[in-house]
């Protein structure tokens, strides 16, 4: 069990911290949805049309140092983008984890 | 390749109050996944949860492109319910949003209930009800199994887009034609949702061959032969 989870949580730190900055930058499905039929300038403002994306709202932790899967103070992307995915793999698997043992059935201690 | 991009909802697309509805359905969800997961998870599930929680926040963040300019990422639902069961699988996709929205703001807080209502609650609730199905009327191989995840992974990301597409006829913040909403989602999250299903398969399948013991929906559902087919590869 101890060697398929460590394996397990290595492809895990490879893939977010890695190959994570080679994946698509194009908006994805919902996002695809919620801009069509609005019109956007090269700073991705909405310039004009009607479209879902008109009344969306900044994120309330958008100052976080971690925010939109960067580093805050790390200038260079690839670094930026690995680092903040190896961090949220070991937090989810801290917290999953934690909360997972935490939960799970024991045996009676004193029968 | 400079933004990693998140198919979450945002803030300010579903008015407040709908918003609060669907987070007191997403806590209760949640709640009734807590007390049922209790009974499923042992000290062999539990750090499995742990690492499935790991491996989808690591894959959520690799966006493929589905169309021109259009991109889509594993939600993985399919994935989670077949390796740790329904409830713990649920609970595991709402970690990884909770993980996703308070440190990496993505995915609006107002908008967390949503997001947990279309993701984590239907996107298992479709994937128990498809993976139970199929692994019983599939052939008891790896290629079933494959197949059970590629299927349920197709419909269930439709299905939580569809969620989606309720959440905004209740409380849309514009005035767009619902029915162009729906056909817009359904159609991308039809490619989104073959993707999640070829990674989803590719990992159960992996799982299977290594360790066929840690996968829940074949202890679940397709009792003894199964054990054979997996120890033997």
């Amino acid at each position: 069990m101890k060697k398929f989870l460590i394996g397990g949580l290595l492809v895990a730190l490879l893939l977010a911290g890695v190959v994570s900055s080679f994946a698509s930058g194009s908006p994805d499905g919902l996002d695809h949805a919620a801009r069509e039929g609005c019109t956007f300038n090269a700073d991705d403002e909405i310039t004009g049309g009607t479209c879902m994306a008109q009344q969306e709202q900044d994120h309330q932790l958008a100052g976080s140092p971690l925010a939109d899967y960067a580093l805050r103070g790390i200038d260079n992307e690839y670094l930026a983008t690995g680092l903040s995915g190896v961090i949220g793999v070991l937090v989810t698997f801290a917290i999953g984890g934690g909360l997972f043992w935490v939960l799970r059935r024991r045996p009676r201690a004193d029968g | 390749m400079d933004d990693v991009q998140a198919m979450h909802i945002a803030n300010g697309i579903i008015n407040g109050p709908v918003s609060a509805i669907f987070m007191v359905i997403a806590v209760a969800g949640l709640a009734v996944c807590v007390w049922r997961a209790k009974i499923d998870l042992d000290d062999r599930l539990a750090p499995m949860a742990g690492l499935v929680a790991a491996f989808i926040f690591a894959v959520q963040m690799l966006n493929f492109g589905v169309l021109p300019g259009v991109s889509g990422h594993l939600l993985g639902g399919t994935l989670a319910v077949i390796l740790v069961g329904p409830w713990v699988g649920a609970l595991c996709v709402a970690t990884v949003l909770i993980v996703q929205c308070l440190i990496f703001s993505d995915g609006g807080l107002t908008a967390l209930g949503l997001n947990i209502t279309n993701m984590a609650l239907i996107g298992a609730a479709a994937a128990y009800v498809l993976v139970a199905l199929l692994l019983r009327v599939l052939p008891r191989t790896t290629a079933g199994l494959g197949a059970t995840a590629l299927i349920a992974s197709v419909i269930g990301v439709v299905l939580a887009s569809m969620g989606f597409v309720a959440e905004y006829a209740l409380g849309g913040t514009t005035e767009l034609s619902l029915g162009g909403i729906a056909a817009t989602l359904a159609g991308v999250h039809t490619l989104i949702g073959i993707g999640e299903g070829l990674i989803a398969a590719t990992t159960v399948v992996t799982v299977a061959k290594v360790r066929p013991d840690l996968v829940y929906a074949l202890r679940a559902f397709r009792k003894p032969t199964y054990a054979k087919a997996g120890s033997a590869a």
